[in-house]
């Protein structure tokens, strides 16, 4: 691999190198492992280390019973759809905008989109509890996700891929009478699918994760997101065993770790495509 | 098409997003600045205008400066302890080393784990006399040390678990930016005689710099938005220990619902996230460009 093929340590470096490697690694996957462990065995082994220990998977059923975790499941899921869906409409319409269209005013309102970069809806939330107030909408799944629909991040990234189109594409399609739209999803679109893959797992990572303010904007179970979900339930409850807790959740997050760890390529793909600009 | 019409396009092209950015971003921004100079409507009394006041309280509260000097000292020590692990992990599985498979893995998932589960677990790891932290420190007499409700270690546990989440996330850029350098660069390195250190400290280190800076920027805007774990692990205390700008800002406005006080503490952290931006545009947009 690369750079590093003459500079390889060798000898007793290479053997340290590689101690402590491993050693960073376990003290990483430390903390998961002791989830596991304790999510997957009787409440009187969650602090006792023995191999004879029974698997059980009664911790998640208690879970499942206790809170209504199907129904954050399904809100979960609507909040990701709608908001990734909102999303790669409208970002695609102003990306392509911002790409390809010479007009007056361009320059400031691609400053105007930049500002959310840094400012984002998640320290906001004091004046946007208020707007979803005005709305009428406090405590509905729409109100979670509106705030994040048009996203500077995604029209960032995707002008930066429309742009690499070449311009002769866009003119062909043009010949043949195709209108902007057309040659928008025609050419440009298709030409992307990577960057919208990309775009796509870290925008559903994102929401999926989404804490604080979904917190304060949901009031109920049926606008609950699961992390919100998770958070009531281990914090209101106070009899609970951590066996069960833990079970949550690892229940919360099964999802996005079984699809990670099946996809874990275009994970780390997306990631870094979606950084590297 | 003329040009009118190619203005209008694009224009209506831009439109919903505009909207929405307009409504959720920019108003939200000024309007923060203007309820911060207004009162907090309370019962029969109205929202009145109250110029600086806001921002006197500010100043003499105790609390909210606790809150920027923890936010500050977490961002302090969080941010180059992530950075340094995140180059060492990247460069480790860059090369042929044994299990780099696992290790990739390993170093990586905290990142895609939401950052209430990793609080919850952590949580349990820290429990004094059950968690596992305390049974591995039982045989050296350290096991009843509570390590989230003490003032002195509530803020660097605090910040273990935030190393522990974004180390690996900061580690796939510079993998990706190790696997993009040259190897010839390290060959012509060998044959003039430079050390490995000297070979990292002078070539590598400089040709990651634009990574670095998008980390960094990346970091400091993690390290003010990003509360979740607070929440989950100790509501900002013992005694407003933990206490992150974002957190009071919440606590201000969603448990005391003075919200005229919460939009002061808000331009606070919008001027650090502002002073942010114009970093990232002086030298990360510089950097960039160079490319």
């Amino acid at each position: 691999m690369s750079a590093s093929l003459v500079y390889a340590p060798r000898g007793a470096s290479h053997a340290l190198e590689t101690a402590g490697a491993w050693l960073l690694g376990l003290v990483w996957v430390l903390p998961l492992v002791y989830a596991f462990w304790t999510a997957f065995h009787p409440a009187e082994f969650s602090t006792r280390f023995a191999l004879d220990a029974p698997l059980t998977l009664d911790n998640f059923v208690r879970a499942w019973e206790a809170a209504p975790f199907a129904r954050y499941f399904v809100n979960t899921a609507i909040l990701v759809t709608m908001v990734l869906a909102a999303q790669l409409v409208l970002v695609t319409l102003a990306a392509y905008a911002f790409a390809r269209f010479e007009f007056p005013g361009r320059n400031v309102l691609f400053a105007l989109v930049l500002v959310q970069l840094m400012i984002m809806p998640d320290v906001l939330i004091v004046e946007n509890y208020r707007t979803m107030a005005f709305l009428g909408i406090r405590d509905t799944i729409l109100a979670i996700g509106l705030p994040y629909m048009a996203s500077a991040f995604g029209i960032f990234l995707l002008r930066q891929t429309f742009k690499t189109v070449p311009r002769e594409l866009d003119e062909a399609a043009r010949v043949e009478g195709c209108t902007p739209l057309q040659v928008l999803f025609k050419v440009y679109v298709p030409l992307a699918r990577p960057t919208y893959l990309a775009y796509a797992l870290v925008s559903v990572s994102y929401h999926w994760n989404n804490f604080l303010w979904p917190l304060i904007i949901t009031n109920s179970v049926e606008s609950r997101p699961v992390t919100v979900g998770l958070q009531v339930f281990s914090a209101t409850d106070q009899g609970l065993d951590w066996s069960i807790i833990t079970a949550a959740t690892l229940l919360s997050t099964a999802p996005l770790l079984i699809a990670f760890l099946l996809f874990q390529r275009q994970f780390v793909q997306s990631f870094m495509r979606a950084g590297i600009r | 098409m003329t040009r009118t019409a190619h203005w209008i396009h694009a224009w209506l092209l831009l439109l919903p997003s505009l909207v929405l950015l307009a409504l959720f971003t920019h108003y939200p921004a000024v309007a923060t600045l203007w309820q911060s100079f207004f009162s907090t409507a309370k019962g029969s009394r109205p929202s009145v205008f109250v110029g600086l006041d806001n921002y006197e309280q500010l100043v003499e509260d105790p609390i909210f400066w606790q809150a920027l000097s923890n936010n500050f000292w977490y961002a302090f020590w969080t941010i180059p302890i992530s950075i340094a692990l995140a180059i060492l992990m990247a460069v480790w599985v860059n090369r042929k080393i044994a299990g780099r498979g696992f290790l990739r893995l390993a170093y990586f998932t905290p990142t895609i784990l939401p950052m209430i589960a990793v609080a919850n677990i952590w949580l349990f790891f820290y429990t004094p006399e059950y968690g596992l932290l305390a049974k591995l420190l039982e045989p050296f007499g350290a096991g009843s040390q509570n390590w989230l409700g003490s003032k002195a270690t509530a803020l660097p546990a605090v910040m273990v678990v935030a190393i522990w989440k974004e180390a690996g996330f900061f580690m796939i850029f510079y993998l990706a930016a190790l696997q993009s350098m040259s190897p010839h660069l390290a060959e012509a390195a060998a044959i003039e005689g430079a050390s490995r250190w000297y070979f990292f400290r002078r070539v590598t280190f400089p040709l990651l710099m634009p990574t670095t800076l998008f980390v960094l920027i990346n970091a400091v805007i993690n390290a003010f938005r990003l509360v979740d774990h607070i929440v989950v692990m100790t509501r900002g205390g013992p005694d407003n220990a933990t206490s992150l700008l974002l957190y009071y800002v919440y606590e201000i406005g969603f448990r005391f619902w003075d919200t005229a006080y919460a939009a002061a503490l808000t331009v606070v952290l919008l001027v650090i996230l502002g002073v942010a931006a114009i970093a990232q545009f002086f030298f990360l947009g510089r950097k960039v460009h160079y490319q």
